[in-house]
């Protein structure tokens, strides 16, 4: 058997790993776990109470629906500024490679109440979309939108730094051997950032299916209609249904799990295909 | 360079600009995309923000700000971070530490728990010490009987703020101390440096950018909690509400114009940290540039 720890002539391991491991336990393990133990003690019939009324199963059908459709719209326009920041010279490149970031950095309520009075009927673009008939805050619309904005960093900065080591001489030959750049694109580039791509998915996917505050202020919160899972949970709370909250946030961890475990697995295989085909 | 520019010679321009290169109007497209895309969803948010903050005139930008809720939200913010930040520095540098120098069984799954208060949603991270401490929860009847207040109070607040910020600074350090490899420390040691001398003479100085940026990153991230922390609050104005959450409330009550103006300062701060995160990686970039000329990598 392999030894737990191999020899190395720094001081502090046990230090550094025993505060770790201790830290990690008492600030994320003992109180995730909590989620797990809680429902246990539901019993089926109070769980599926929970879980099965119509109320949360939109919600759920609305959160997941929503972010899916936002990360693979992420991952067209991510690619899209990934490339021309990677590619091309243009004014006010700097400023938009350093602003792609704001998401991360906008605190989410910030965010939301700035994205519910642009898109709102009376708002400078909501305004103008209302004259096409189009709504957006205050429906799916607005979830959907919200979650875009929240997801695009996640695909820019993983497809990024692919994209920028990538090297120019692969493209040549391609092109010595009479690909176009449409062909050199599709069956050179594409699989080279495709791993870069999925990973970037996965993660604003995992972001949206999770996010709050970004949302609850342009999704208007209609019963049935623009309900996320993660608002369903604050509600439950304000109702001191401590049980029913904890159904609703244990079939969300699972979900995400099981999905991001998916995801991984293909992402495993796509690597695979590319180091044995190279 | 490719063997084939070499067999035309003096006509290398004519050859490869049709090859490796997209034609004017698809270059001129995608950037015109990502402009435009850029322009209505970074852009115009953020300029929403101070637009609608100053609607009412810089008075009223100001008096929104001072106003005793506001002040006491503020202070709450800056508390919460200043209890969260450190407490996750130190345990930042201790797991990369322990993770970048040392090959250990197990290395990946404790990486994998370091990330995991990423994947879980805010609401969620809350909701867990609801569990744990609220008055229906695992430790309620005792710390009732005893007369601590942890849910709807500050430790509360605290605690949530600790676990939505856990992960940043480790995530900076472990990929760059990789990445720095444990040589400069090894020889450190062998010429008989102490454990703190080694660490403050050859580790410090060469992680300090990105310890800056994870603590910047972290501190963004505190004072910006908003899910997590509105589980934990119980919204008592005055007392346990956050700028995030006094955003929400005066938002809620159509006080738009105080709503922005508080925000404003959020958005101030997301724009110093963008700022900052800029200069850091071009410090960084320098850096690992100086160290590879010096080695001649």
């Amino acid at each position: 058997m392999a030894p737990l720890k191999r020899y190395s002539p720094l001081p502090g391991f046990s230090l550094a790993m025993g505060y770790t491991l201790v830290y990690l336990t008492l600030v994320v393990l003992i109180p995730l776990t909590a989620v797990g133990a809680k429902t246990m003690t539901l019993g089926w019939e109070a769980f599926w109470a929970a879980v099965g009324n119509p109320r949360v199963v939109a919600s759920y059908q609305l959160s997941f629906g929503a972010s899916l459709a936002a990360a693979a719209i992420n991952v067209v326009f991510g690619m899209v500024f990934a490339w021309v920041l990677v590619r091309y010279r243009f004014p006010g490149k700097g400023l938009v490679d350093a602003l792609v970031d704001l998401p991360f950095a906008l605190p989410t309520a910030v965010a939301g109440i700035a994205l519910a009075t642009i898109y709102a009927e009376n708002g400078p673009v909501g305004g103008v979309l209302r004259s096409f008939d189009i709504q957006i805050a205050y429906t799916p619309n607005g979830v959907l939108l919200a979650l875009v904005f929240i997801g695009l960093p996640f695909v820019v900065r993983t497809v990024q730094p692919v994209l920028a080591d990538l090297e120019k001489e692969v493209e040549e030959a391609a092109a010595a051997l009479g690909a176009s750049r449409g062909q050199t694109f599709i069956r050179v580039i594409l699989p080279h950032i495709a791993p870069a791509l999925l990973t970037g998915f996965a993660m604003a996917f995992a972001r949206a299916v999770g996010e709050y505050g970004s949302v609850i202020f342009i999704a208007g919160n209609v019963p049935m209609v623009s309900e996320i899972a993660p608002l369903m949970i604050i509600t439950k709370l304000e109702q001191y249904d401590y049980a029913g909250a904890t159904a609703v946030a244990s079939v969300m961890l699972i979900i995400s799990f099981l999905l991001l475990l998916l995801i991984n697995a293909l992402q495993g295989r796509m690597q695979q295909r590319q180091t044995s085909e190279a | 360079m490719s063997a084939s520019i070499a067999l035309i010679p003096g006509n290398r321009q004519a050859y490869e600009a049709p090859s490796t290169r997209e034609p004017i109007w698809v270059k001129g497209g995608l950037i015109a995309i990502a402009l435009t895309f850029f322009a209505i969803f970074l852009l115009l948010p953020l300029a929403t923000v101070f637009s609608e903050a100053l609607r009412k005139g810089w008075g009223a930008y100001a008096a929104a700000l001072i106003e005793d809720d506001a002040w006491s939200a503020i202070r709450l913010t800056v508390l919460a971070a200043a209890v969260a930040v450190p407490l996750n520095l130190v345990f930042g540098v201790a797991a990369s530490w322990a993770i970048a120098k040392f090959e250990f069984a197990g290395k990946r799954v404790l990486i994998t728990l370091i990330d995991l208060p990423f994947s879980v949603s805010p609401v969620i991270s809350g909701l867990i010490y609801v569990l744990m401490f609220g008055a229906q929860g695992w430790f309620g009847p005792w710390l009732h009987a005893h007369d601590i207040k942890i849910v709807f109070a500050l430790p509360g607040i605290v605690l949530a703020t600790v676990f939505v910020t856990f992960p940043f600074v480790a995530r900076e350090l472990i990929p760059l101390m990789e990445a720095q490899g444990s040589e400069e420390e090894e020889a450190a040691v062998v010429l008989g440096a102490s454990a703190w001398q080694m660490f403050r003479y050859t580790t410090l100085p060469s992680i300090k950018w990105g310890l800056l940026y994870g603590v910047i990153l972290c501190n963004a991230r505190a004072m910006g909690e908003f899910g997590a922390v509105s589980v934990v609050s119980g919204h008592i104005r005055g007392q346990t509400n956050t700028m995030p959450l006094h955003v929400e409330i005066l938002y809620n009550e159509y006080n738009y114009a105080a709503a922005f103006a508080v925000a404003s300062l959020l958005a101030l701060l997301a724009i110093v940290t963008l700022g900052l995160k800029t200069l850091v990686e071009r410090q960084t970039r320098r850096q690992t540039h100086e160290k590879s000329t010096l080695t001649g990598e």
